[in-house]
């Protein structure tokens, strides 16, 4: 890297706001996904002044920029894929405001997602996106993502709860998006900004909605002994106009990996598990947990047990959130996918997934939010084993082909990021992606920040994308 | 414009047939915008024919403006040129509809009543409780980007619309997002769509997530002296771990408004004397739920209230009532001949100030005025002027220099959203950062790059 652009960073930041050296940048070559890519520094900007100034030496040295908040990750998003800055947001993690009254809150992006649910428990206040990495990801990383979580299928993704943005564009200009008030004059500039992947600016500092605590929760675990029964369950319990706060759904082999991990209770020998909770007033949860519960029955659950107190439910969810962890666990390496389709075709999708599996010789766990269709397959390999990890790749694409042909889409929550920019044409015509591409241009018209995210650069479709030869060890999502 | 209407039939009949093409002068009074008058109206029956109208306007210079029902053409400002009106009522087909998937697809010339009625058979339905709800379109809905009381419980559009299919002015059938209640696939441009008015893109379809429709409806109404109180009630409801479907606050002078015979014809129904009419500020809560819920929700609201006077809404007054607020826009713009509305965005804590202020704001103008709120923060204020002259378009004038001072000295946002179309100078401009104002310019030159749609949502700012 152009010595006088690190001298620049350095007199900026100080030495300390500066990463450079190999073996500290090997940390940041990766997310959460199988990706990996290296960047040629990393800076810790302290405030929104100190991202100008990143980017405007980004741009006289015409250097790449990507802005990173815990890399938690899952589809390469906040790796630098063509090389150049990455500008981490870890000391930028101040709650700059909360604002009880108006249920708002304003934070820098590096706040870690759970922290602030913490710092605002005690005004019975939470922020709702709770993504299964919410202890270490970050709020400035779900903005970028438009990240979900298991209790999204209720209270909605991130794009719901925030507000406003003051975001920095590649140019050095500092926006302010929406407003903490509801309604801004003029085009949804947030609605679009939000789920960017970081590829329109980085945004500096975020007012997001709070959500109030609700009054009674249950949750539930209902054990089966055949998948189709569970995910008719879900299909059940849709139809009959019942909105779990979440409603998530393991099979027989997640199950025994998580087990052996999290201890929390789940059956060994089940074919599957619903973890499926209810909240609001304790009249609601009552009668919802009842009917869920019948639902449950009537599609042949095994038992369905109620989370005694909240020590248990936490066990449960502990044991859900830690599924990826667990996989790790048990083999060298993993791949998710994100695939959605509508929830009705849940039952003969897993079905397609199974069969995907024994085609390629690999094993694949399901752990996914059943209330929304959004599944993430675990496809276990070897990542000394080259021919095993394209096999991998070839399966994983093919359960996307599957989503897609179901009616349903190719990412739900984890992003499009490097992973699957070149799926997009699966989904999107040459004019969609034309007008993506020309709005992208809007905020960031030199394609500066965060290259090679999203949209594909050629038009070809579908053929096999090489993957670099090292593929990332499984990380502890 | 020198183009003839011959001209500009020719090329349309053509691509939709000459019956689907309207030149008569006395047909086309109903498409008019404020002073403008189009040359002639087109009636497209698929996207096809919309992207060839679009790119023939496009070559032949057309100013062009999509409409549905007609019913929000005075919302904002006319447009400067207005050749083409591009009548959507026909695209109106139910493209998709999975209930058990809570999943919907649309034409956008769908009445939404029309669409209400489908998804009621299945108990299901769109949050979309908006104002000219009896003759709206889905397309002019979204468009317009108006709201519904029951924003309290869903969101606005922006929360429920999963994708669109548009075209846009080069005349190129897009789409963004999908039909899965949860997706991350490439930019969310269909969000841009909502309330730019048809000035970025034609809507040929849209999706939506359904909801199951509330079974029970409930109301409850209390009585206050000032907006101040009012608000603190509305506090204490967000403190507390009840979720009502819709808090709408409704002013002093409102009650008479939504009581009288203009507003019974607009949105019909039996409005229990005392359930609205009250010479107070009032809040109506809606809420649904099982027996035992419905309880929980009166005994806690009465609660909440204390000493207030309050009355519990049946299942019938409740619905009446709720219309009537969400009509509310219409029952005022009739109520007037020079009806000015205002909406104020704040921060819901700050209601009462801002009303309190805006009370005496109005009392000094001089012109009878009403007002409602949606309980998260979204104020409409309407003044109704006796006559559209222009001392009473002085008045007005100062009227919402005030109004928007008071709003904006407190971080809120302001818009004037209708008012007769002669008075629209007097008014101020668009509160919004110039960056900002620019990367809309250039969205704005993206989507229409030959400004073949003529509304301008920024044309006080120009």
């Amino acid at each position: 890297m152009d010595s006088r652009l690190l001298h620049d960073l350095k007199k900026l930041l100080g030495a300390e706001g500066v990463l450079h050296r190999t073996e500290d940048l090997l940390l940041y070559e990766y997310d959460g996904s199988v990706e990996v890519a290296r960047p040629d520094c990393v800076v810790f900007p302290r405030n929104t002044a100190d991202v100008v100034e990143i980017v405007k030496l980004a741009n006289r040295h015409r250097v790449p920029l990507v802005g990173r908040g815990a890399g938690t990750g899952l589809s390469g998003g906040a790796l630098a894929r063509e090389g150049g800055i990455i500008t981490s947001f870890a000391r930028m993690n101040r709650i700059l405001e909360v604002d009880a009254e108006n249920q708002r809150a304003r934070v820098q992006p590096g706040v870690v997602n759970a922290d602030l649910s913490l710092a605002v428990a005690h005004l019975g206040l939470h922020f709702a996106p709770d993504p299964s990495s919410q202890k270490a990801c970050t709020i400035g990383g779900n903005v970028s993502e438009n990240s979900g979580g298991p209790h999204t299928l209720a209270y909605g993704v991130t794009t719901n709860h925030v507000l406003a943005l003051e975001a920095v564009l590649p140019g050095g200009e500092v926006v302010h998006l929406g407003s903490p008030v509801v309604d801004s004059p003029g085009y949804d500039l947030l609605g679009v900004f939000v789920g960017s992947e970081g590829t329109f600016g980085l945004a500096t500092e975020i007012t997001v909605r709070l959500t109030r605590l609700p009054e009674a929760v249950k949750t539930l675990l209902a054990i089966y002994d055949s998948i189709d029964d569970a995910t008719e369950t879900v299909a059940e319990i849709t139809a009959r106009g019942i909105t779990p706060a979440a409603c998530e759904m393991m099979d027989g082999w997640t199950i025994r990996a998580v087990e052996d991990y999290a201890h929390a209770g789940f059956p060994l020998d089940a074919a599957a598990i619903l973890l499926i909770e209810v909240d609001g007033l304790s009249e609601v949860v009552e009668a919802e947990a009842e009917a869920v519960a019948d639902v449950c029955k009537q599609h042949h659950a095994r038992s369905v047990r109620v989370a005694r107190d909240a020590a248990e439910r936490d066990l449960l969810w502990k044991g859900r959130k830690n599924a990826f962890g667990a996989a790790g666990r048990i083999s060298p390496s993993y791949y998710t996918q994100d695939g959605v389709i509508p929830r009705t075709k849940l039952p003969a999708t897993l079905r397609r997934v199974g069969e995907i599996g024994r085609k390629y010789n690999l094993a694949i766990g399901n752990v996914f939010h059943a209330g929304d269709g959004n599944l993430h397959p675990i496809i276990l390999f070897d990542e000394r084993n080259q021919q095993q990890f394209q096999d991998a790749v070839r399966a994983a694409d093919e359960i996307i082909e599957c989503c897609i042909e179901f009616g349903g889409s190719i990412t739900g929550e984890h992003g499009v990021g490097m992973e699957k920019d070149r799926l997009m044409p699966l989904l999107f015509s040459e004019a969609d992606l034309d007008l993506m591409k020309r709005v992208r241009g809007v905020f960031n018209p030199d394609g500066l920040l965060n290259p090679g995210k999203i949209l594909p650069n050629s038009k070809g479709c579908g053929e096999i994308y090489v993957r670099p030869q090292r593929p990332a060890a499984a990380p502890s999502a | 414009m020198s183009m003839a209407a011959p001209g500009i039939s020719s090329g349309l009949a053509e691509i939709v047939g000459s019956a689907n093409v309207i030149v008569d002068p006395a047909q086309l009074a109903a498409y008019r915008i404020g002073p403008c008058v189009p040359k002639a109206a087109v009636r497209p029956g698929t996207n096809r024919e919309v992207a060839e109208i679009v790119r023939l306007s496009a070559a032949e210079k057309f100013a062009l403006v999509p409409v549905g029902a007609r019913t929000k053409l005075r919302l904002n400002v006319p447009p400067r040129r207005y050749d083409l009106a591009l009548d959507m009522t026909r695209l109106d087909r139910i493209v998709a509809y999975d209930p058990d998937d809570l999943t919907l697809s649309v034409e956008p010339g769908i009445q939404l009543q029309k669409l209400a009625d489908v998804l009621a058979k299945h108990g299901q339905f769109i949050p979309l409780a908006v104002p000219f709800l009896g003759n709206a379109t889905v397309g002019g809905t979204i468009a317009s980007g108006v709201d519904s009381p029951l924003r309290q419980f869903f969101g606005t559009a922006r929360d429920y619309t999963l994708g669109m299919e548009f075209v846009t002015g080069d005349g190129q059938i897009v789409k963004s997002g999908g039909r899965v209640v949860k997706n991350v696939s490439g930019f969310d441009l269909h969000k841009l769509m909502i309330g730019s008015l048809g000035s970025l893109g034609v809507l040929t379809k849209i999706n939506f997530r359904t909801f199951p429709a509330p079974r029970e409806l409930r109301g409850f109404v209390a009585y206050f002296d000032s907006a101040q109180s009012a608000v603190e009630f509305r506090q204490n409801v967000a403190k507390s771990p009840l979720k009502p479907l819709a808090l709408e606050m409704l002013s002093s002078r409102g009650a008479e408004l939504l009581s009288s015979d203009r507003a019974e014809q607009i949105e019909p129904g039996q409005l229990r004397a005392y359930a609205l009419a009250s010479r107070r500020w009032a809040i109506l809560v809606s809420y649904t739920g099982t027996e035992e819920v419905l309880k929980r929700y009166e005994h806690g609201l009465r609660q909440m209230a204390g000493t207030t006077d309050s009355v519990s809404l049946g299942k019938g007054a409740a619905a009446v009532a709720l219309g009537r607020l969400r009509e509310f826009i219409p029952i005022a713009l009739e109520s007037s001949p020079a009806t000015v509305i205002v909406k104020a965005s704040v921060f819901p804590a700050r209601m009462g100030e801002i009303l309190g202020e805006a009370e005496s704001i109005a009392a000094e103008s001089g012109a009878r005025w009403a007002a409602i709120a949606h309980g998260v923060g979204a104020i409409y204020f309407a003044l109704l002027p006796e006559a559209r002259d222009e001392e009473n378009g002085a008045r007005a004038a100062r009227a919402v220099a005030n109004l928007r001072d008071a709003c904006i000295r407190r971080g809120g946002n302001f818009s004037v959203a209708w008012c007769p179309a002669e008075w629209r100078g007097l008014f101020p401009k668009l509160q919004m950062g110039s960056t900002e104002l620019q990367l809309m310019r250039k969205l704005k030159s993206v989507f229409d790059p030959s400004g073949v749609f003529a509304s301008n949502p920024f044309a006080g700012d120009e």
